[in-house]
C-alpha cells in the first residue's frame, strides 16, 4: 500500500537492494573530498593526491578488514600496532641479515621468504593471544593491552633498538612508489578483470535466484549496478594512470635503460600501487570470508548472541582463536607494507596504529557491542580517516588540530550510527 | 528405581538415570531420573528452581552433569555438548529461544548446520528455500526472511526457533516454556504443532508452568521439587489439584509413581495417599 505512493526513482532505488549505511559512507567520503577540493583551491581531487591517498590508506585499511571481525565477535585487539612493529623488525632482520648470509644480497626469493616468515609470525602471535582470550577466558582488552606492551618491547629487543635499513629491492615494491606500481597497461588489465568479475557475479546471482524460484532483481537494476561499478573501477584506474612518474625518476630510468629522453620528457604512468592492490585483495578475501563461509557466519552469530552460538553447536572458542590469527596475519601484512614504504624497519613502526584501525572500523559502522559491521564499510572508514588527515595537511592544519578533528569525527560517526540504528530498529524495517 | 514404566508405551527412547548437578553447594539436580518414549509428550512441571530447566539442559548437552547416565534407544549416550546432543537427534527450543539476533531467519535456522555449495561456500539461497518451505508449514504468513530476527515479533521469533528443530528430523524434542512469550492464538498454534510432531513419533519433553497446557498436551507428567523428582503420573490418572499438590507440597497422589523427592506421606493426614 505504501509502495504505490513511492515514485518511480524511489522504487528503482529500492530494487537495487543496496545497504543504505554503506551508501551513507560513500556519500560522506565524496562530501569530504569535494569540501577539501574547494577549500584547498583544487589541490585535493588531483591524480597525484588521490594516488597518494590510496597508498596512505592501504596499510590501515588492511588491518581494519581484520579488526571488523575481531570487534564483531565482541572482542578488541589493542596489540596490532606493536605486533606490526615486532613482526616488521623480524622481517627487516630476515631480509637484511639472515637471508643474505645464506644466499647473498638481492636473492630473488628473499622477499617471498621474508614475507612468508613474517606472516607466519603474525599468525602465531595472533593465535597465542586468541588462545588466551578463548580458552583461558581473559578479556581480550586485557590480553591485547598486555600484547601492546610485550610486542613493542620485543620489537626493540630484536636489534636492541637499531633501525634496519635499507631493505631488499623486491620487498620494497610492496610499499608503493613509482617502482612499486604496476604501470598503465597492467592497471587497465586489473580494472577490466575486476569489471568482468562484477559482471560474472551479477549474472551468477541471477541464475541462482532463478534456480530456487526466487524473483531475481529487475534486469535494469542489475545492469545499472554493473555499469556504476565498472565506471568506478575504470575511473579509478584512469586516475592512477594519469599520475606520471616525477621527471627525476624518469630521467634515471631512461638512463639506466639507455632510452633517449624526448623533448618534453617521458610520460610514464604510476598505475595502481602494489600496496593498494594488496589492500583490495584483502578486502575481497575478507568480505568473502565474512559473508560466504561458515567461519564468517559463526563470527557474526557469536557477536549477536554468544550463548546461542554455543547452543547451536558452534565451537565458539576455536572461532575466536581463528579471528585473532587472521588479525595477526593482517597486522604482519600491513607491517610488510609499512616497512617497505619506509625502506626501513624501526621499532616504533605502527605506534598508535591500533587506535587508528579501531577508529576506522567504528567510522565504518562497526558496533563495539558486537555483531554488526562490514569489511567494506570499515575499509571505507579507513579511507575517510585518511582523507581527513590528508586534506588537513594540504590545508596546512597543525598536527594537534588534525588529531582533534579526527577525534571529533570518530565520536560524531559513532553517534550518527547509533541514531541510524535506533531509527531503523524502531521502524522495524 | 527401575520401574519407571508407568504409562510408558513401549520401551523408553530416552532414559536419564540418577542425574546429579550442583552449582557451588546447591544441588540443582539430586539423583533425578526420567524416561521418555517415542510418540509421547512428557510434561516436566515444578516451581522456579525445581530443576526442570537444568534437567532439560543436561539432556540437550548445554549443562554438564556431575554424575548419572543418559541412554538413547537403550544405549548409553555420551552427551557433553550441544553438538553431541544434535548427533543423537535431540533438538531443543530454549526458553530464551537462543537466536542470534543480528542474522536473518534462514541463517538462524541453519546455524551450526549450514548448507554448502560444491565450492564449500554458504549456500544462502538453498537455505532460504528450505527455510521458506518449513516456515510455510509453521507460520504461512511469515515473509521476512531477509531481516535480522531482532526485528521480528515474539511469535515470529518463536516460529524461527521451532523451525530450527523440526527441519533436521529430530527424534527427541525438548521445549522449555515454548508458549511463555506468545499470545493465545500463537499458543494454540504451538499446541497443534506439538500434537502433530507427537503423531509423527517424536519424543517430546515439555517444560511448562501452565497447568492447563500440560493437561491439554501431555501424556504423562513428571513433577520436580528442589532438584528431585516428586512423582510421575499419567495425565488421565491425576487431577489438576493433585498435580498442584505434587508441585507445591511434594505430595505423591495415588495413581502416581513416587520419586525420591516425594515427602513422607505420613506428614499428611491421609493414609490412603500411600505411594505404591
Amino acid at each position: 500500500m505504501k509502495q504505490s505512493r513511492l515514485r518511480l526513482p524511489a522504487l528503482f532505488f529500492r530494487s537495487l537492494g543496496l545497504d543504505t549505511r554503506t551508501l551513507g559512507l560513500i556519500a560522506t567520503l565524496l562530501l569530504i573530498w569535494i569540501a577539501f577540493h574547494l577549500l584547498t583551491g583544487g589541490l585535493f581531487l588531483t591524480p597525484r593526491n588521490l594516488w597518494n591517498l590510496s597508498v596512505q590508506s592501504s596499510a590501515i585499511a588492511i588491518m581494519t578488514a581484520g579488526m571488523v571481525l575481531v570487534i564483531v565477535s565482541r572482542n578488541i585487539d589493542l596489540s596490532i600496532g606493536s605486533m606490526l612493529g615486532f613482526v616488521g623488525m623480524i622481517m627487516g632482520v630476515i631480509q637484511t641479515d639472515l637471508l643474505p648470509k645464506l644466499f647473498g644480497f638481492e636473492y630473488p626469493a628473499t622477499w617471498a621468504l621474508t614475507l612468508a616468515a613474517g606472516l607466519t609470525f603474525g599468525v602465531l602471535l595472533g593465535a597465542l593471544q586468541g588462545f588466551i582470550v578463548a580458552y583461558i577466558e581473559i578479556p581480550s582488552f586485557i590480553v591485547t593491552l598486555g600484547g601492546l606492551l610485550v610486542w613493542r618491547g620485543a620489537a626493540w629487543w630484536v636489534t636492541s633498538g637499531q633501525t634496519v635499513a635499507p631493505l631488499d629491492d623486491t620487498f620494497k615494491l610492496m610499499g608503493g612508489g613509482p617502482e612499486g606500481s604496476i604501470g598503465a597497461m597492467w592497471s587497465w588489465f586489473v580494472g577490466l578483470g575486476a569489471c568482468a568479475a562484477v559482471a560474472l557475479s551479477l549474472a551468477n546471482g541471477r541464475t541462482k535466484r532463478k534456480k530456487f524460484g526466487f524473483l531475481p532483481r529487475p534486469i535494469a537494476a542489475d545492469i545499472f549496478l554493473g555499469a556504476v561499478a565498472c565506471a568506478v573501477i575504470l575511473g579509478a584506474v584512469a586516475v592512477a594512470n594519469a599520475y606520471p612518474w616525477p621527471p627525476g625518476i624518469v630521467a634515471r630510468y631512461a638512463q639506466a635503460r639507455h632510452i633517449a629522453l624526448p623533448e618534453g620528457g617521458l610520460f610514464i604512468a604510476h598505475g595502481i600501487a602494489i600496496p593498494v592492490l594488496i589492500a583490495m585483495a584483502v578486502g575481497v578475501v575478507m568480505t568473502f570470508l565474512a559473508k560466504r563461509t561458515r567461519f564468517g557466519r559463526y563470527v557474526y552469530a557469536i557477536g549477536g548472541n554468544p550463548e546461542a552460538a554455543e547452543l547451536a553447536g558452534i565451537n565458539t572458542r576455536w572461532v575466536i582463536v581463528k579471528v585473532f590469527m587472521l588479525m595477526g596475519f593482517l597486522a604482519a601484512l600491513s607491517g610488510a607494507v609499512m616497512i617497505a614504504r619506509l625502506n626501513a624497519a624501526t621499532n616504533a613502526e605502527g605506534t598508535l596504529a591500533e587506535l587508528l584501525v579501531i577508529a576506522a572500523a567504528v567510522i565504518g559502522g562497526t558496533s563495539l557491542a558486537g555483531g554488526v559491521g562490514t569489511v567494506a564499510g570499515a575499509m571505507l572508514g579507513a579511507v575517510i580517516m585518511q582523507s581527513l588527515q590528508s586534506g588537513m595537511v594540504l590545508l596546512g592544519v597543525d598536527t594537534p588540530l588534525q588529531n582533534i578533528a579526527v577525534g571529533v569525527v570518530l565520536v560524531l560517526a559513532a553517534w550518527l550510527d547509533a541514531l541510524y540504528r535506533r531509527r531503523t530498529t524502531s521502524q522495524g524495517v | 528405581m527401575t520401574d519407571f514404566d508407568i504409562g510408558a508405551a513401549g520401551p523408553p527412547l530416552v532414559t536419564l538415570r540418577d542425574i546429579c548437578v550442583s552449582f557451588g553447594g546447591v544441588h540443582a539436580l539430586d539423583h533425578a531420573s526420567l524416561e521418555l518414549c517415542a510418540g509421547e509428550v512428557l510434561a516436566l512441571v515444578g516451581h522456579n528452581g525445581a530443576g526442570k530447566s537444568t534437567l532439560a539442559k543436561v539432556l540437550s548437552g548445554a549443562c554438564a552433569r556431575d554424575s548419572g547416565t543418559i541412554s538413547i534407544g537403550g544405549v548409553e549416550a555420551a552427551i557433553s555438548s550441544p553438538r553431541d546432543a544434535r548427533q543423537y537427534g535431540i533438538e531443543t527450543i530454549y526458553q530464551t529461544l537462543a537466536l542470534a539476533d543480528n542474522i536473518d531467519a534462514a541463517a538462524n535456522i541453519f546455524l551450526g548446520r549450514e548448507l554448502k555449495t560444491s565450492w564449500g561456500t554458504l549456500d544462502d539461497l538453498a537455505m532460504e528455500a528450505q527455510a521458506r518451505a518449513v516456515m510455510g508449514r509453521l507460520n504461512p504468513q511469515f515473509a521476512r526472511f531477509k531481516d535480522p530476527v531482532k526485528s521480528l515479533s515474539g511469535g515470529q521469533r518463536q516460529s524461527v526457533a521451532i523451525a530450527r528443530t523440526i527441519l533436521f528430523n529430530a527424534r527427541i524434542l525438548i521445549m522449555d516454556e515454548p508458549t511463555a512469550a506468545l499470545g493465545p492464538q500463537e499458543t494454540a498454534q504451538v499446541g497443534d504443532l506439538i500434537r502433530k510432531l507427537k503423531a509423527e513419533g517424536l519424543a517430546i519433553l515439555l517444560i511448562s508452568h501452565d497447568i492447563h497446557d500440560v493437561f491439554d498436551l501431555a501424556d504423562r507428567i513428571c513433577a520436580m521439587k528442589n532438584g528431585r523428582v516428586v512423582a510421575t503420573a499419567r495425565v488421565a490418572d491425576v487431577s489438576k489439584d493433585e498435580v498442584l499438590g505434587m508441585i507445591i507440597l511434594g505430595k505423591c497422589p495415588p495413581g502416581a509413581l513416587a520419586g525420591p523427592g516425594a515427602v513422607d506421606p505420613s506428614r499428611f493426614d491421609a493414609p490412603a495417599h500411600t505411594a505404591p
